[in-house]
């Protein structure tokens, strides 16, 4: 492999991992939170890349109003998701609210084919936000860059929220205890709500810029970022931000790297998601950067 | 107390619901006894990956239903079935038209979805018509898989010679992607006819892998730049390969980029079609009518579909239809055994896409056509006769 290859390479796994920890941030705020994985995030992600869709290409707006009524939409919808299928099960068993996610989840995703289509769409890429940057051999896209970068101005957004708000203070009372924490005068539906609010705006932001990343959308198309996301929460440890963070990059670098190194099982480069996954619980069971904390009985 | 009320509503909702959905289910069987009417099952993939394909196949297939409308006296009935793109989708299809009594079956787009609908059907002992599956294993061993459209063997041996002769090439990557039965199928062809060609068994630089609905192709593509090939053989679904044929420019891959027949879609001509160099080979063309079916399709199709761009699927689905009606007509019966065995004598059929004979192994033989991308567009550039 030529130096230019492995720096290329390097550019391909920095735009995917970054795109991975993005959405995967999303994931684990809300669980971290209340303890749910809300496998509806992903869905969310391609309303949200509809509504862009829409408002660029169907209603010519600018792309920056198309993308804010995008994160808007998606936080309403988000909240609304919780406030219907999530709170009527807040004191029934765990399990129940995660079927009721899943049962969201293919309701999105159903509700897309029948209002949408099935058929995929090409997502317009504004000329000011994506351009082509050539840097001797290595050729990559501006979102290369862009991504990054705005994943890490929300991690650190987040992490700021979470730790240094009043709100922030009652998200983590509500995450130990929220029964507790509302006889402290802790407003819990306020809580909850707010964090679905700002877990749907980073699947907002994940979803836009996974459309102008793969500018092709379809109803389906949080299928496969939601699995792979989910993922790399899950190595980085589950609740944890900037878990979440270290895991998408983890994931999207060497998803890049054993297509780079060993061309011959590119067609692994899902199952090495899956290999990575299991070692990695394996030998720590709470994730990279996760609590290993023992469920009390 | 109120959330108990809450609960009855709920249920006495759902009962509401189900009882009418049985009621549903119950009139579609009361028909089946009817023998006033020739049932014909279609099974094409109309959400999914494969979605547009399928759509397009379909919008052929009620065309020619449209314009023939009885066979033997008899009211066609079309009962359409969507396999959502997944095999086994594809099986519980096939399954659930059997279980609905059809005479003949038409479908699928798609080589592994065919694949996947032929062991049920066979043993059903229903008689099938694929459209555009042209992975040989579709019809191989199954008695009761015929199709309209070439095979692969011929397809792959077509796109290296015009890679070889036309554009010169000494060597060539291959992307393929692995869940597909088709793409595999193919490039294996395509290897085979391109090292004979240029008389060089390491004429392929490169092989590299991808799966069905994935969507970075960044990492293979940086793979394929290093080794610099004269071309690049691609062939897959056109949601994928979109992508990938524009991600590949993108990142400075000049090389032209060859394909299959599954290319000739709007959503393949909206990623690409600024681009140069992208060649692919189909079933038909609306430059050049071959017969005079061809021409009534043509006509017929912009008249019931205005906006849309007649396609080989389109085409394809039409013909298969109309092979159907003849088979029945020419077993003067709609016994499913006496279908097949009409189909299987299918001699110089005269169908949109050509003259259709089929073989021992229910494949036709037919002309290929070469197009490639210009100025949006999907222009003819040649047509490749079968030997």
């Amino acid at each position: 492999m030529t130096l230019d290859t492995l720096l290329q390479n390097i550019a391909n796994g920095i735009s995917l991992g970054s795109l991975y920890a993005l959405i995967a941030i999303g994931y684990t705020m809300v669980y971290g939170i209340i303890r749910l994985i809300n496998f509806a995030h992903a869905d969310l992600l391609m309303v949200a890349a509809y509504v862009a869709f829409f408002g660029i290409a169907v209603f010519v707006l600018p792309w920056w109003l198309s993308f804010l009524l995008a994160i808007i939409f998606t936080t309403v919808l988000g909240v609304l998701i919780e406030k219907v299928a999530y709170r009527p099960l807040r004191s029934a068993p765990r399990i129940s609210a995660l079927i009721s996610a899943i049962g969201v989840s293919y309701l999105l995703e159903n509700l897309g084919i029948v209002v949408l289509g099935a058929r995929p769409r090409p997502f317009p890429r504004p000329e000011s936000l994506v351009w082509n940057i050539n840097l001797g051999n290595i050729s990559f896209l501006s979102l290369a860059i862009i991504i990054p970068v705005i994943t890490i101005i929300l991690l650190i957004a987040v992490t700021l929220f979470v730790n240094k708000t009043k709100m922030g203070t009652a998200m983590r009372a509500v995450s130990r205890d929220f029964e507790t924490a509302s006889l402290m005068a802790v407003d819990v539906d306020k809580v909850i709500s707010t964090t679905f609010a700002v877990g749907s705006a980073l699947a907002a932001v994940g979803g836009i810029m996974w459309g102008m990343q793969y500018p092709q959308i379809d109803p389906l198309m949080g299928v496969f970022p939601g699995l792979k996301c989910f993922i790399a929460a899950v190595m980085g440890g589950i609740g944890s931000v900037p878990g979440a963070m270290l895991g998408g990059f983890i994931l999207g670098m060497g998803e890049v790297m054993i297509v780079g190194f060993m061309p011959g099982l590119s067609g692994y480069r899902d199952a090495f998601a899956f290999i990575v996954l299991i070692l990695i619980l394996l030998f720590k069971p709470g994730g990279l950067l996760g609590e290993n904390v023992v469920e009390k009985v | 107390m109120m959330r108990k009320r809450k609960s009855l509503i709920l249920i006495s909702v759902v009962a509401l619901v189900a009882f009418v959905l049985a009621g549903c289910g119950g009139n579609s069987t009361e028909n089946s006894g009817d023998s006033d009417v020739v049932k014909i099952g279609v099974y094409e993939p109309l959400t999914g990956t494969n979605a547009a394909g399928g759509e397009m196949t379909v919008e052929g297939i009620k065309l020619a239903n449209k314009l023939h409308p009885e066979v033997l006296g008899k009211k066609v009935e079309l009962i359409i079935v969507d396999n959502k793109s997944e095999k086994q989708e594809a099986a519980n299809a096939v399954s659930r038209l059997v279980d609905e009594d059809v005479n003949v079956i038409i479908g699928s787009y798609s080589s592994s979805l065919s694949m996947a609908g032929g062991p049920v059907a066979k043993d059903a002992g229903v008689p099938v018509i694929g459209c555009s599956p042209t992975n040989p294993a579709v019809t191989l061993g199954n008695e009761y898989y015929f199709r309209v459209c070439f095979i692969d063997p011929f397809q792959g041996t077509v796109m290296a010679k015009y890679a070889v002769e036309e554009l010169g090439a000494k060597t060539a990557a291959i992307i393929q992607d692995v869940q597909q039965d088709y793409s595999v199928g193919l490039n294996n062809y395509f290897e085979k006819a391109f090292k004979e060609l240029t008389g060089n068994d390491n004429a392929i630089v490169t092989k590299v892998n991808y799966n069905t609905g994935d969507k970075d192709f960044s990492a293979q593509l940086t793979e394929v730049k290093a080794k610099n090939p004269d071309v690049v053989f691609a062939p897959g679904n056109f949601t994928e390969s979109g992508i990938l044929v524009e991600k590949a420019r993108e990142m400075g891959i000049t090389a032209p980029f060859l394909g299959g027949d599954t290319w000739e879609t709007t959503e393949f001509l909206n990623r690409v079609g600024k681009l140069k160099d992208i060649y692919f080979s189909t079933h038909f063309t609306a430059e050049h009518p071959v017969t005079d079916v061809s021409k009534e399709f043509l006509e017929k199709f912009k008249e019931e579909y205005p906006d849309k761009e007649v396609n080989a699927f389109g085409a394809l689905g039409f013909d298969a239809y109309l092979l159907a009606l003849d088979a029945i007509e020419r077993a003067g019966s709609t016994d499913r055994e006496a279908i097949r065995e009409a189909l299987s004598e299918t001699k110089g059929f005269e169908g949109a896409t050509g003259i259709i004979s089929l073989d021992e192994n229910g494949d036709a033989s037919k002309t290929a056509i070469i197009k490639k991308v210009e100025d949006g567009n999907f222009v003819y550039v040649t047509k490749v006769e079968p030997n």
